[in-house]
């Protein structure tokens, strides 16, 4: 039987025992490390290949990096951590799994493409309130290099980049999550479902992604009855400009209307007209380098007390999307809030 | 979200609507006047060449090596995708751009070998311009054949 008392609705859960969110570590690129951000990063490598042969095990030593300084920050140890969740976009999760091989922890490989780290706080959050662990660690990262291979052309291919294009942020962020500590708290989970509203153009996931954003949001103010205004900071994970404008107009169709308290990590991470990123950052890297650095410090430092962030992911499959097909899209909220 | 076909179509609209458009005339003039800027050179090379007296072939071949070796050189130290970014079609058209389309998958897939990666990757983005190219050459010339005969 659903314990009810958990299930708020369809899509959303209340984490009733605490889970707290002890520590995080947030690692960067040079590009990103050049931006607004700068200042909240644990690592800055200035480095693009990262001391590596290649731009895939840079992205896995970001891995490894972010993981181990979130470890050492918790005063955990290895031993201690009962699951730990990762993913990103490269196939198979190859930036998770070859970064995190040695790092013998019972492991979870997730995919949510851009929305992954929202899916690994998810889950991380429901096991330790299942009473399956104690603590977990989770955390997702991105390479601006591995994906543009992956899912575009090559890097020193001549070509311009629309307007509405993204910019992959290169990183990795990590958390530790506890039933027991400090810190502030996963209250609230509402998981989104896959939403196609029918967009082809892949430099344009923005507005791929806005409506799984859209749908995610209302969802969630629907089943836990709460209003717009009940967080400080509503952060979608890489709309970018256009995701963001299409965003407010289908919330306001809806009748969820946000003051000043909506932003998207992609238009925090990078300035787009000094940088030159376009529509805004994004990738795997975009909302979870933002929150385990910029986010969780402003909540600690008690400069906001609650934040909803809503990691946002584009599941584009190259061969898929070659075969003509449209690009389906995810989002999953997660209330964050200090007591 | 409502996801029934009529609003889909609605929301397509308004990505539309919210999408700011490529600065295509600002991207015309840019490619008008890189593109005619490497072709102007690439005749430049061609009158030299044939003041040395290489004949008209030996010309022909001498400038496009030239222009590739350059577009290749350029594209190693990263400087070709910089000019793209501004020049788009004026870097892309000429055989410069069928240089650096060769150049840029090779170094990238470098690192998966010089078999699978390097020698298989390389014609990603120029085979299909080689394929399709060689296809057009041969219905023209067959065209040639029996109605100019």
């Amino acid at each position: 039987m659903i314990n009810m008392q958990k299930r708020l609705g369809k899509h959303t859960v209340n984490i009733e025992k605490p889970v707290y969110i002890i520590s995080t570590a947030a690692l960067a690129g040079k590009k990103e490390g050049e931006g607004p951000l700068k200042d909240y990063f644990d690592y800055i490598a200035d480095d693009i290949m990262f001391g590596e042969k290649s731009w895939e095990k840079a992205e896995s030593k970001f891995f490894k990096k972010a993981f181990d300084m979130a470890l050492k920050k918790s005063g955990k140890t290895y031993n201690d951590i009962d699951y730990m969740l990762s993913g990103d976009l490269l196939n198979q999760c190859g930036g998770s799994t070859f970064g995190l091989r040695d790092f013998k922890i019972p492991f979870l490989g997730i995919y949510g493409a851009c929305s992954t780290f929202g899916e690994a706080i998810s889950i991380g959050s429901m096991l330790i309130d299942g009473g399956f662990a104690q603590n977990v660690l989770c955390g997702a990262g991105s390479h601006f290099c591995s994906a543009e291979k992956q899912f575009r052309f090559p890097l020193e291919l001549g070509t311009q980049r629309p307007p509405t294009a993204t910019w992959t942020v290169t990183g990795a962020g990590a958390v530790v999550l506890s039933s027991k500590g400090k810190g502030p708290k996963v209250t609230c989970i509402t998981t989104g479902k896959i939403i196609d509203m029918g967009i082809k153009d892949a430099a344009n996931m923005g507005a791929a992604m806005a409506g799984a954003a859209c749908d995610v949001i209302s969802a969630h103010f629907k089943e836990t009855g709460r209003k717009p205004d009940y967080y400080d900071v509503v952060a979608t994970g890489d709309l970018g400009e256009v995701g963001k404008a299409l965003l407010k107009k289908y919330l306001a169709e809806e009748n969820i209307i946000f003051k000043n308290n909506i932003t998207d990590c992609g238009l925090e991470i990078f300035d787009n007209e000094k940088q030159d990123t376009h529509s805004g950052g994004s990738g795997c890297a975009c909302s979870a380098v933002t929150f385990s650095g910029y986010y969780y410090k402003q909540l600690t430092q008690n400069k906001i007390k609650r934040i909803l962030l809503i990691p946002t992911g584009a599941l584009i499959n190259t061969d898929i999307s070659q075969q003509g097909e449209t690009i389906p899209s995810i989002a999953h909220a997660v209330a964050i809030e200090m007591e | 979200m409502d996801t029934s076909e009529s609003k889909k179509k609605e929301y397509q609209k308004s990505v539309k609507n919210l999408s700011p458009n490529s600065p295509i005339i600002k991207n015309c003039i840019w490619a008008f006047f890189s593109g005619g800027a490497i072709c102007t050179f690439g005749q430049i090379l061609n009158n030299y060449f044939k003041s040395l007296s290489f004949g008209e072939d030996n010309t022909a071949l001498l400038v496009n090596i030239v222009l590739i070796g350059m577009s290749a050189v350029l594209t190693g130290f990263g400087l070709y995708s910089k000019m793209g970014k501004h020049c788009g079609a004026g870097t892309i058209v000429p055989i410069t751009g069928f240089a650096n389309s060769m150049v840029s998958p090779s170094i990238e897939f470098k690192t998966q070998g010089f078999i699978l990666g390097l020698g298989a990757k390389m014609f990603t983005v120029a085979g299909p311009v080689i394929v399709y190219g060689i296809t057009t050459s041969i219905i023209v010339g067959i065209a040639h054949y029996f109605l100019a005969g």
